[in-house]
C-alpha cells in the first residue's frame, strides 16, 4: 500500500511532494526566503532614507525597490507563509489524513518559485524592474511602464493561479475531510479564518487577474481599458485594483487572527472567549471588505455621496474587528497567564494591530484623508497592520507549532530576546513615520525635506534593528532544528487544546490515517 | 492519500469552486461597462455624448454669466497644430454661442483626426450642450492644409449657482489608420 511508506529519498521527496507536511514545510521555507529578499529591498529603501539627499541609489532604482518590496512581501512572503501554515495544520486540526487534492497542492507550491523568478528577473532587463509601486496604477503601469512589465503581469497571473489552487484545496479539505463529529462550529478558529480567507481569495484573485489581463491588452493589443486617449479611464483601473486590493489586506490578516486565536487561549489556560462571535465577526469583516474598496481613492474625484458611503462603510469594519480584539482581551482576563515567546508575539499583535486599526479609522475619514493620502502616515498605518498583524502573528505561530513540527524545543531565552529586539525595532521604524507623515512627508520618494531628517534617521536605525531581528530568528530556527532540546510531549504546552496536540512530537509523516472521533 | 469514498464530494466541491473562480474573472471584466453605466447615471466623470443637443429654446438668462474655457490637447504622436481661437467666452445660460478651433496638418500626407471632449468639473457636463461640434465627425486634412473647426454650444438655463466656470477640453486623436493608434497605446 502506498499509503504507509515513508517519504521518498533526496530531491524527489520535494519535487514530487504530495504530503501536506512536506508541502507546508516548503511553503514556509520559501516564504521565509522571500521575506529576506523583500526585507533586503526594505533595507535599501531605509539606507537611502537614512539622510536627506541622494546617497546610495538613483531614484529610478529606489522606485523599483519600493515596488518590489511590496510585491515580494505581499505575494511572495506573507500569503505563501499562511498557506504553508494551513497546509501543515488544517489536516492535523480537523483530523484528516492529508489535503483533499495533494497533486494540485504540489503544483500550487511549485508555481511560486516560477512566478517569483519571473518577477525578480525583471531587475536584469532593459528598463529595469517595475517602478510604479505595488499598486501598479495605470497609466504608470501601461503607457509609461518599462518593457519588463509583461513579465510582471505573467508573474502576477501565476501567483494568482497558485493561491486560487491553494484556496480550492483548503476548502475541499475542510468541507469533505473533517473527522467524524468535527462539526463546523467545533473547528479551531484558525481553520475558520482560513475557510473565509479561501473564499476571499477565490473571489478577489480572479479580479486581479482580470486587471492585469486588461493591462496586458492595453500594452500589447491596442485596447484602451485604462487609456483616456482611447475612451478608457485610468480611474477605472483604481476601482478594479482596489476591488481586489481591499479584500487582499483581509486575506493577509484573517489567518493571522486565526493564529493568535489559537495561541492566546493556550497561554491564558482558558478557552477562547466568544468563539461563535469570533466566527461571525470574521465573516462580517470578509463581507465588508468587498464593499469598501474606494476608501483607497478618496482623492480620485468621487462624488460626495460616494465619499460618504465609503467613509461610513469603512468605519463599520471597526465593529467586527473590535469584537475580535475585545474577545482576545476577555480571553486573557482572569486567565493563568504565562508569557512564553508565542504569547509575547500574540499580545504584541493584538496591541500593535489595534494601533494600526485606529490609524486606519483616521484614514477612513474622507476629509482628513485628503491630507493624509500618499503620505508616510499611510505607510506607518499599513505596516502596523501588515507587519505587526501578519508577520508578528506568523512568528508567534512558528514558535508555537515548531516543537510539534520538529520535535525540538526552541530556546526560550533566545526567543524572548528575539521578541524584544523585534518589538523595539519595529516600533522604532514605524512609529516615527506617523509623525513625518502628518508633517507632510510623501511616500515613495528617495529624498525628502530637511525637517524630516531626524525621524527618518531613527526610522532607518529601527529598520536595521528589525532586519537584524529576522536574521536572529533564522538563527533561532536553525539552532532549534540542530541543537534544540528534544520535545516528545504530545501536548507540548500545558494549556494546549486541539487535535494537533494529540499526535506524537515530532508529527509523523502520516497522521490520522484512521480518523479520530471528536466528541 | 485521500480515501476513495471522499473522492466524489471532493470533485464536486472543486468543480463548484472553479466555476466561482471563472465567474469572478468574468466579473472583473464586467466592471468595465458597469463603471461607465454608473458614471453615466451619476453624471460624473465629465464624459460627454457625441450627439447634437436639440432641446434649445430662445429663453436666455441675462443676469448670469458662466465662464467657458477652452483647452486643446494632442494625443501621443498626433502631429497636428490644434488650438482654440478663443481661450474663453463669458456665456449667458440659454444663449447659443459660436467659436472655432484651429487645426493644421504639418505632415506630408492626408490625415484623419477625431476630437474627444471632456468637461470639468465633471458634474457640469450635463449643463453644457453642443448644438454643433467638429467632434461629432472625423476631420480630414490634406498634407499641409489647415482649417477652422466650428463649435456651437449653449449653457443650460438650469445650471446651478455653484458652477461659475466650465472647462471644455478637446483631445485630438490620429485615426488615419487604426493600426497606428494600436502602436501608440
Amino acid at each position: 500500500m502506498s499509503e504507509h511508506h515513508g517519504p521518498a529519498k533526496g530531491i524527489k521527496r520535494w519535487l514530487f511532494a504530495t504530503n501536506h507536511k512536506d508541502i507546508g514545510t516548503m511553503y514556509l521555507w520559501f516564504s521565509f526566503a522571500m521575506f529576506f529578499v523583500g526585507g533586503s529591498f526594505a533595507m535599501v529603501i531605509r539606507a537611502e532614507l537614512f539622510q536627506p539627499g541622494l546617497q546610495l541609489v538613483d531614484p529610478q532604482f529606489f522606485n523599483q525597490m519600493t515596488t518590489m518590496h511590496g510585491l515580494v512581501m505581499v505575494f511572495g512572503a506573507v500569503m505563501p507563509a499562511f498557506v504553508g501554515l494551513a497546509n501543515w495544520l488544517i489536516p492535523m486540526m480537523i483530523g484528516a489524513p492529508d489535503m483533499a487534492l495533494p497533486r494540485m497542492n504540489n503544483l500550487s507550491f511549485w508555481l511560486l518559485p516560477v512566478a517569483v523568478t519571473m518577477l525578480i528577473s525583471t531587475f536584469f532587463m532593459e528598463g529595469g524592474a517595475p517602478a510604479f509601486g505595488w499598486t501598479f496604477y495605470a497609466p504608470l503601469s501601461t503607457t509609461y511602464a518599462p518593457p519588463s512589465t509583461t513579465f510582471f503581469i505573467f508573474g502576477i497571473h501565476i501567483l494568482g493561479a497558485s493561491s486560487i489552487m491553494g484556496s480550492i484545496n483548503i476548502l475541499a479539505t475542510v468541507m469533505n475531510l473533517r473527522a467524524p463529529g468535527m462539526t463546523y462550529m467545533k473547528l479551531p478558529l484558525f481553520v475558520w479564518t482560513w475557510i473565509i480567507t479561501a473564499f476571499l481569495l477565490i473571489a478577489a484573485m480572479p479580479v486581479l487577474a482580470g486587471a492585469v489581463t486588461m493591462m496586458l491588452m492595453d500594452i500589447h493589443f491596442g485596447t484602451s481599458f485604462f487609456s483616456a486617449a482611447g475612451g478608457g479611464d485610468p480611474v477605472l483601473f483604481q476601482h478594479i485594483f482596489w476591488f481586489f486590493g481591499h479584500p487582499e489586506v483581509y486575506i493577509i490578516i484573517l489567518p493571522a487572527f486565526g493564529v493568535i486565536s489559537e495561541i492566546i487561549p493556550t497561554f491564558s489556560r482558558k478557552p477562547l472567549f466568544g468563539y461563535t462571535s469570533m466566527v461571525y465577526a470574521t465573516a462580517s469583516i470578509a463581507f465588508l471588505s468587498f464593499i469598501v474598496w474606494a476608501h483607497h481613492m478618496h482623492t480620485s474625484g468621487m462624488p460626495l455621496a460616494g465619499e460618504l458611503y465609503f467613509m461610513y462603510a469603512t468605519m463599520l469594519i471597526a465593529v467586527p474587528t473590535g469584537v475580535k480584539v475585545f474577545n482576545w482581551i476577555a480571553t486573557m482576563f482572569g486567565g493563568a497567564l504565562t508569557f512564553e515567546t508565542p504569547m509575547l508575539f500574540s499580545i504584541a499583535t493584538v496591541f500593535l494591530f489595534s494601533m494600526g486599526g485606529l490609524t486606519g479609522l483616521m484614514l477612513a475619514i474622507a476629509p482628513i484623508d485628503f491630507a493624509y493620502q500618499e503620505s508616510y502616515f499611510v505607510v506607518a498605518h499599513f505596516h502596523y497592520t501588515m507587519v505587526a498583524g501578519a508577520i508578528f502573528s506568523m512568528t508567534a505561530g512558528i514558535y508555537y507549532w515548531m516543537p510539534k513540527w520538529t520535535g525540538k524545543m526552541y530556546n526560550e531565552t533566545l526567543g524572548k530576546a528575539h521578541f524584544w529586539i523585534a518589538f523595539v525595532g519595529f516600533n522604532l521604524t514605524f512609529f516615527p513615520q506617523h509623525f513625518v507623515g502628518l508633517a507632510g512627508m510623501p511616500r515613495r520618494i528617495p529624498d525628502y525635506a530637511l525637517q524630516f531628517a531626524d525621524f527618518n534617521m531613527i526610522s532607518s536605525m529601527g529598520a536595521f534593528i528589525y532586519g537584524g531581528a529576522q536574521l536572529f530568528f533564522l538563527f533561532i530556527i536553525l539552532h532549534t532544528i540542530v541543537k534544540g532540546k528534544k520535545n516528545t510531549d504530545e501536548k507540548t504546552w500545558e494549556g494546549a487544546h486541539g487535535l494537533e496536540w494529540t499526535i506524537p512530537s515530532p508529527a509523523p509523516f502520516h497522521t490520522f490515517t484512521t480518523p479520530p472521533t471528536v466528541k | 492519500m485521500t480515501e476513495q469514498k471522499h473522492s466524489k464530494p471532493i470533485k464536486k466541491t472543486t468543480r463548484t469552486l472553479l466555476v466561482l473562480v471563472a465567474a469572478m474573472f468574468g466579473f472583473g471584466f464586467l466592471l468595465v461597462p458597469l463603471y461607465d453605466v454608473i458614471c453615466d447615471l451619476a453624471g460624473i466623470n465629465g464624459k460627454v455624448k457625441l450627439v447634437a443637443y436639440e432641446d434649445h429654446t430662445e429663453e436666455v438668462v441675462t443676469d448670469r454669466t458662466v465662464n467657458i474655457q477652452f483647452i486643446s490637447i494632442n494625443n501621443d504622436g498626433m502631429p497636428w497644430g490644434f488650438k482654440p481661437n478663443h481661450a474663453s467666452i463669458k456665456a449667458h445660460p440659454g444663449q447659443a454661442y459660436d467659436t472655432t478651433f484651429h487645426a493644421s496638418n504639418p505632415a506630408n500626407y492626408k490625415m484623419t483626426a477625431q476630437a474627444i471632449p471632456s468637461i470639468s468639473p465633471g458634474y457640469a457636463a450635463r449643463y453644457f450642450h453642443k448644438i454643433e461640434c467638429f467632434c461629432f465627425n472625423q476631420q480630414e486634412l490634406e498634407a499641409g492644409a489647415s482649417e477652422d473647426m466650428g463649435l456651437r454650444f449653449v449653457v443650460d438655463k438650469d445650471i446651478p449657482e455653484g458652477i461659475p466656470t466650465i472647462t471644455v477640453t478637446y483631445t485630438l486623436f490620429d485615426v488615419t489608420d487604426n493600426q497606428k493608434i494600436a502602436s501608440t497605446n
